[in-house]
């Protein structure tokens, strides 16, 4: 089995990725930033990463959603972050990066907040 | 509590850290850690076995990483050994200062300074560098 599974749904023009799994060094990161890279080159620009199925991320996988958030801001998109565990809320709270990202606990409030 | 203690041998390639994280998840529970704890010793280990593979040993296959796991006294020690060219902690910048906030690395030292009571490293005789990492439970 892949370490993290992947299925994208369209929610009006904002993509959402269910996300499932494992985002760690080797093939859950690379597997994000495709997806995300992917969905840039099709223009797809608001997207909504849906966290509730990831129970473990290291810091190459906090890497890759920097580096996600990044990417879809360049191109003029947004990223929210919707379900996060309490694991991985305590993992973005100590690097500071809730400051950074939008997240949510539904995705209706998630859907409502992009622009 | 009787001492316990796990050595392993790894491949310096990075589906190999995944190895290191399944025994250190088996150790944790034999030693009567509890969840939350072996869940912050478990990333503490990924964290610095990829350190010891992907900048340790550069990624080279010729190169070993050795992991080290001992309990006793209710005090857990592991130590991460590569065979690389040392490393110095202090010229590893902060992560949550603002200016790095947006680096995509550079956050695995942080981790594991902040999920283990003591982490340090050392220059061994003989080359490379041990991390020593301890926690209390």
């Amino acid at each position: 089995m892949s370490e993290l599974n992947i299925r994208e749904r369209q929610a009006g023009d904002v993509t959402v990725l269910d996300m499932d799994g494992r985002i760690t060094i080797g093939e859950g990161s690379v597997a994000l930033r495709s997806a995300v890279r992917r969905l840039l080159e099709e223009g797809k620009k608001n997207i909504l990463l849906n966290l509730a199925g990831v129970g473990y991320i290291d810091s190459s996988g906090i890497g890759e959603l920097v580096s996600s958030y990044t990417a879809i801001n360049k191109e003029g998109g947004q990223l929210k972050l919707l379900s996060l565990t309490q694991k991985l809320q305590d993992l973005l709270t100590i690097t500071k990066l809730l400051t950074v990202f939008d997240a949510y606990d539904t995705e209706a409030e998630a859907l409502s907040n992009f622009k | 509590m009787t001492e316990q203690t796990t050595r392993l041998v790894l491949p310096s390639h990075i589906e190999a850290v995944g190895d290191a994280a399944a025994a250190v998840t088996d150790f944790v529970q034999s030693c009567g850690i509890d969840d939350e704890a072996a869940f912050a010793i478990v990333m503490a280990v990924r964290e610095a076995v990829t350190n010891a593979m992907v900048h340790g040993n550069q990624e080279d296959e010729t190169k070993s990483v050795e992991v080290i796991f001992n309990c006793a006294d209710n005090v857990l020690e592991i130590e991460v050994r590569d065979q690389g060219e040392g490393f110095d902690p202090t010229g590893v910048p902060d992560p949550t200062d603002p200016a790095n906030i947006l680096k995509t690395s550079g956050r695995g030292i942080f981790l594991m300074r902040s999920f283990m009571d003591e982490v340090e490293w050392f220059a061994r005789p003989e080359g490379g560098t041990t991390v020593r990492m301890v926690k209390k439970f």
